[in-house]
């Protein structure tokens, strides 16, 4: 690459690979040898998940401080829409005691949208503020990008599930469905039937966490090798990058609401699969 | 062959059979969308929300995919 020829010396200038290896680093308290490890965190993803959780909330507060049941401003009739159109997705959904759940899921709606949203910032945005104070660490921005993030999202779906489970059935009821759903009540099949149940819970778990992960993902990457386009320091590459970038962000701005949405609805319908029997 | 040439055959066909099944499905699905909405027109609209939801659940198992593939490309867990 033009970039790794022209300067030697002081200045390195990474390879390609090495670019977008050093993009896709985390901020973590350890080096990450092994694929699972628990006793390392990421630490950027924790400041950055607070951060938006910080954020989510202050708007939503300011939203309702503001509220006035008069003519609403436009502010308070875009909170109205989003507030609706959560609302009516969880009387579809959930037959039930709504009150903890519909705002969980709006909750979660706004949660995720706004990590989603920080793919928009540039990529080397805090590479370039890191390098003014003369360091260079691993940082990632996007928390749901980080396979962490969103498995740490979906457990906790997973134990609202279980949660809603033993509250609206029962222990003994729960524990009944378990052995019994779906083939039927014969000792024979209560294996099976085991067998099949904590699939289910450990495959809704595990595919919610990592579709949200596999998308956030993957748009990042695309944007890393997006900017490798402008990084070839010629008038077509950076020709191709902008036009390139920008198809490609006003596209991930459908993905990033969309699987925002997609997270919230698959909550209310795990939810309110709990809520029914088998 | 080394290891390298299998790790970037096995990315393109993650990949690429992904895309396959993701494409074929969502195909699908969006033709019988397109032909509820001639059949019913006023039912295109709350039709409309359930395909997106739809398409962003068939999309899933090509995009986790994708995400691992990228993995293997530039972060490889299992090679130094």
């Amino acid at each position: 690459m033009a970039a790794e020829t022209a300067v030697e010396g002081a200045a390195h200038a990474p390879t390609a690979s090495e670019y977008i290896v050093h993009h896709l680093g985390h901020l973590s308290t350890q080096h990450q040898e092994k694929i699972i490890d628990f006793s390392i965190i990421n630490l950027d993803t924790v400041f950055w998940s607070v951060l938006m959780g910080v954020v989510g909330l202050t708007f939503m507060i300011v939203a309702a401080h503001r509220a006035t049941s008069g003519v609403p401003g436009r502010f308070q009739a875009f909170i109205e829409m989003v507030v609706e159109m959560v609302n009516d997705q969880a009387k579809n959904i959930i037959h039930g005691d709504r009150t903890f759940i519909a705002p969980l899921a709006l909750t979660v709606f706004v949660w995720v949208f706004l990590m989603n949203s920080l793919d928009f910032l540039p990529v080397d945005l805090f590479s370039g503020i890191f390098r003014l104070f003369d360091m260079e660490p691993h940082f990632r921005i996007v928390p749901t990008a980080d396979l962490n993030g969103t498995l740490g999202m979906s457990i906790g779906v997973l134990a609202l599930m279980l949660y809603y489970n033993v509250k609206i059935k029962g222990l003994g009821g729960f524990i009944h469905e378990l052995f019994c759903a779906p083939f039927g009540a014969h000792p024979a099949l209560w294996l099976p039937n085991l067998g099949l149940n904590i699939i289910e819970f450990v495959a809704k778990t595990v595919s919610l966490g990592m579709r949200l992960f596999g998308n956030m993902y993957a748009g990042e990457l695309v944007f890393l090798l997006i900017a490798l386009l402008g990084s070839t320091a010629t008038w077509w590459g950076f020709g191709m990058q902008v036009i390139a970038g920008s198809i490609w962000a006003i596209f991930h701005i459908l993905i990033v609401l969309l699987q925002a949405f997609i997270f919230m609805m698959l909550t209310l319908v795990y939810i309110g699969q709990a809520h029914e029997g088998h | 062959m080394t290891n390298v040439a299998f790790v970037a055959l096995a990315c393109g066909l993650i990949i690429g059979l992904g895309a396959i099944g993701a494409c074929i499905g969502i195909g699908i699905m969006g033709g019988k969308f397109i032909e509820a909405s001639a059949r019913q027109p006023e039912l295109m609209n709350a039709l409309q929300t359930k395909m997106f939801l739809l398409a962003g659940l068939i999309d899933a198992a090509f995009l986790i995919g994708v995400g691992i593939a990228m993995m293997f490309a530039f972060a490889n867990p299992f090679a130094g």
